[in-house]
């Protein structure tokens, strides 16, 4: 059994309760780390939000101006919208994913080869997989052009048009995160106890039945974490915009933090306390989602 | 023993002098194109600035355009080079303002330069001093094929109607008339430029930029019912949006489009598409408002001192030496481009030639939409043309918009 050392108040000696602090040593690295990389830029970044500063001059105080300003502009929504569309699409990588973790777990010749193809979209950069996308749809040599015109039908430029672009740059970013959901099925699936599945099929339970009481709840650890890096890789979503649009045309495509980027760092503008309360929005936004997820973990834990 | 040591001391002391005095004095010169031809004229401007100064040990640096973009930043306050290149109007403005480039009106006044590089001079200076020299220029105006126009019997339009027979009577025979790729917005920018420059002249153009005249002005609004007429017409090349300007090369090159609102730097994207020179000619953006004097778009690169040099004496001898007439003419021979120095030659061919007549006798000299605006509203401004030129109905929504942003970008 395990058993946690204490301080104990009684040994008065350090060497006493050398096991007390061991833990801490081997932790302080992590904080220290953690600390200067992770907490303290959210504060500065939150800090930096109430400035005017273009990186070089002196910073000037203009307290929540820049917030005023965010909830009056048309980019900020656009993008704000967008990036509910990505969380609410996205998690269609969920079933999908374990759609296919279903239907590769079964024992056949070559199997790990087929779930090696499947998984091979995770591995590639995601860079890779937005330029691979941009010539798929590129109207004048792109893929789906040539499979619209030899249906006789006029090609769509599917990032060149306001209402398709962000689903189009979605479904781009789908192919990677259904194999991530997948993998993690399938570890998932490996761990689904037999001696359930046996009982469940001696009391006559099969298909979409066995699947939704007997195999599901078992996997449930792994649509939570699939559902959580899910939710996070479309809040987050970034590289797929820069390469395959820019955010364009005329901002469309933008989401929260490709805009954040926009105004703080590209080629057209240094307003890095605008940028900041872009991202600090973009924070308390994904903090809802953290936040439940380390309330989930830390209640799971209790129960274990 | 004593002696030994004083002896070795004194000769160590004496091998640290000499060798400090034989020592070049470096200069350190960042650039930022690697392109073949700009790279050959840089690097050959540095062998003959090192030939003729054999005292300084010149450290020539070439990145990427984009990346030095994206560092200059940085460098100018952590780790400054000598010289560095960049860009005159808005683009140095921010620098300047934060104290990272130099004042370097005293080499303008030491060389003439006030009447020499006249045609630059506004776009150089800030406050009434000068920030940096120019070595090159190029012309914008509209490139066409050449043979299709000889095919259907067209000629290079002069004024705002003819300009439309001439599209009206491509689309006709099935040929686009304008290609274009917005993909990266400031193609654009071009095109709004000189219908505006056009219908109002350099005034309003610069007083646009400048923050003084809104966007739902009755003139800028003007300007965008002329670019309607093309719009609407469906004149520019579909699908522009998905396509780099060198995307929309393609179709240029294989003959489905006829005219490109361009720079001068297109002429080589054109050759290696397999155009030949005889395909292809050029000809200034066509007059619209009768009596508007012609102004002309011709965005100029320039070599600046950061303040946070370490050899600026130096420094400023290659500032000097890259505005001298000799220099500007070789350097712009072998990049295709114009010199500035107005005692400085062109080169023989046909598009510097005409660029050179073109801008010689321009009322006004542009630096580009991009240049000329603060940075924040060009994004937007432009980001704003793309949308006017895939949804023509939304202009007074885009112009309210871009009213707002200026409101806040020039406060």
């Amino acid at each position: 059994m395990e058993q946690i050392v204490r301080f104990n108040e009684n040994k008065r000696n350090y060497s006493e309760n050398k096991l007390a602090f061991a833990p801490w040593y081997f932790l302080l690295p992590a904080i220290i780390f953690f600390l200067i990389y992770v907490i303290f830029p959210i504060f500065q970044s939150v800090w930096i939000s109430f400035y005017e500063w273009d990186g070089l001059g002196e910073a000037q105080w203009v307290g929540l101006a820049n917030y005023v300003e965010l909830f009056d502009d048309e980019y900020f929504y656009t993008s704000l919208k967008n990036n509910f569309i990505w969380l609410i699409m996205y998690l269609l990588a969920v079933p999908m994913g374990l759609f296919i973790a279903l239907f590769l777990n079964q024992v056949v010749f070559g199997i790990r080869f087929y779930k090696s193809l499947f998984f091979f979209p995770f591995v590639i950069s995601q860079v890779v997989v937005g330029l691979i996308f941009s010539w798929f749809y590129n109207p004048n040599f792109g893929l789906l052009a040539s499979i619209f015109l030899s249906f006789g039908l006029e090609p769509i430029a599917v990032l060149s048009d306001e209402d398709l672009v962000t689903y189009g740059i979605i479904f781009a970013g789908l192919w990677p995160q259904i194999a991530y959901c997948m993998i993690l099925y399938l570890t998932g699936l490996s761990n689904v106890s037999k001696d359930l599945m046996e009982a469940a099929r001696l009391d006559g339970a099969k298909g979409l039945k066995m699947l939704w009481h007997v195999v599901l709840p078992q996997l449930r650890p792994a649509t939570f974490i699939s559902v959580v890096v899910t939710v996070i890789g479309a809040l987050r979503s970034f590289d797929m915009v820069a390469i395959m649009t820019e955010g364009g045309p005329y901002g469309s495509s933008n989401v929260l933090a490709y805009y954040m980027y926009e105004t703080a760092l590209s080629e057209y503008g240094f307003r890095l306390g605008y940028g900041s309360a872009i991202a600090t929005v973009l924070f308390f936004i994904m903090l809802v989602y953290i936040g439940y997820f380390l309330w989930r973990l830390y209640k799971n834990e209790r129960e274990v | 023993m004593y002696n030994k040591i004083k002896l070795t001391l004194v000769s160590l002391l004496s091998v640290i002098l000499i060798s400090s005095a034989s020592f070049a004095r470096d200069l350190v010169i960042t650039f930022d194109d690697m392109n073949p031809g700009p790279k050959a004229a840089f690097e050959n401007a540095i062998a003959k600035f090192q030939k003729e100064n054999p005292d300084i040990n010149v450290i020539a640096n070439n990145g990427d355009r984009e990346e030095h973009k994206a560092a200059i930043r940085n460098f100018l306050i952590a780790d400054a080079p000598d010289v560095t290149s960049w860009y005159p109007g808005n683009r140095m403005r921010p620098f300047v303002k934060a104290g990272l480039f130099e004042d370097v009106s005293d080499v303008w006044d030491a060389n003439n330069f006030h009447e020499d590089l006249a045609a630059i001079k506004p776009t150089m200076s800030i406050g009434g001093r000068q920030w940096g020299v120019p070595y090159s220029y190029y012309q914008w105006g509209v490139y066409y094929r050449k043979d299709i126009f000889d095919e259907l019997g067209l000629f290079e339009p002069n004024t705002w109607v003819q300009f439309k027979y001439v599209c009206d009577k491509l689309k006709e025979n099935g040929i686009t008339p304008i290609t274009i790729g917005t993909k990266y917005l400031w193609t654009a920018a071009g095109v709004f430029d000189y219908i505006n420059l056009r219908t109002n002249g350099y005034k309003v153009h610069n007083d646009l930029t400048a923050g003084k005249i809104k966007y739902t002005d009755p003139r800028i609004k003007k300007t965008f019912e002329y670019w309607a007429e093309l719009v609407n017409a469906g004149y520019f090349l579909e699908n522009h949006s998905s396509m780099s300007w060198q995307d929309a090369v393609v179709p240029f090159a294989n003959g489905e489009a006829a005219m490109y609102v361009m720079g001068n730097f297109s002429v080589d994207a054109y050759k290696n598409a397999g155009l030949s020179y005889e395909q292809i000619d050029f000809f200034p953006f066509p007059k619209i408002t009768p009596g508007v004097p012609r102004a002309e778009e011709a965005p100029a690169d320039a070599f600046f001192i950061p303040t946070n040099a370490k050899n600026k004496r130096d420094a400023k001898k290659w500032l000097a030496f890259v505005a001298r007439p000799d220099v500007q003419t070789e350097w712009n021979k072998t990049i295709g481009q114009l010199p500035i120095n107005s005692k400085a030659q062109v080169a023989d061919d046909k598009f510097i030639k005409q660029g050179f007549e073109t801008l010689n006798s321009a009322a006004g000299l542009a630096q580009f939409y991009d240049r000329d605006a603060v940075a924040e509203m060009a994004a937007a401004g432009m980001e704003g043309f793309q949308e006017f030129m895939m949804k023509p109905d939304r202009l007074d929504k885009i112009l309210k918009r871009l009213d707002k942003i200026q409101a806040k970008v020039y406060k």
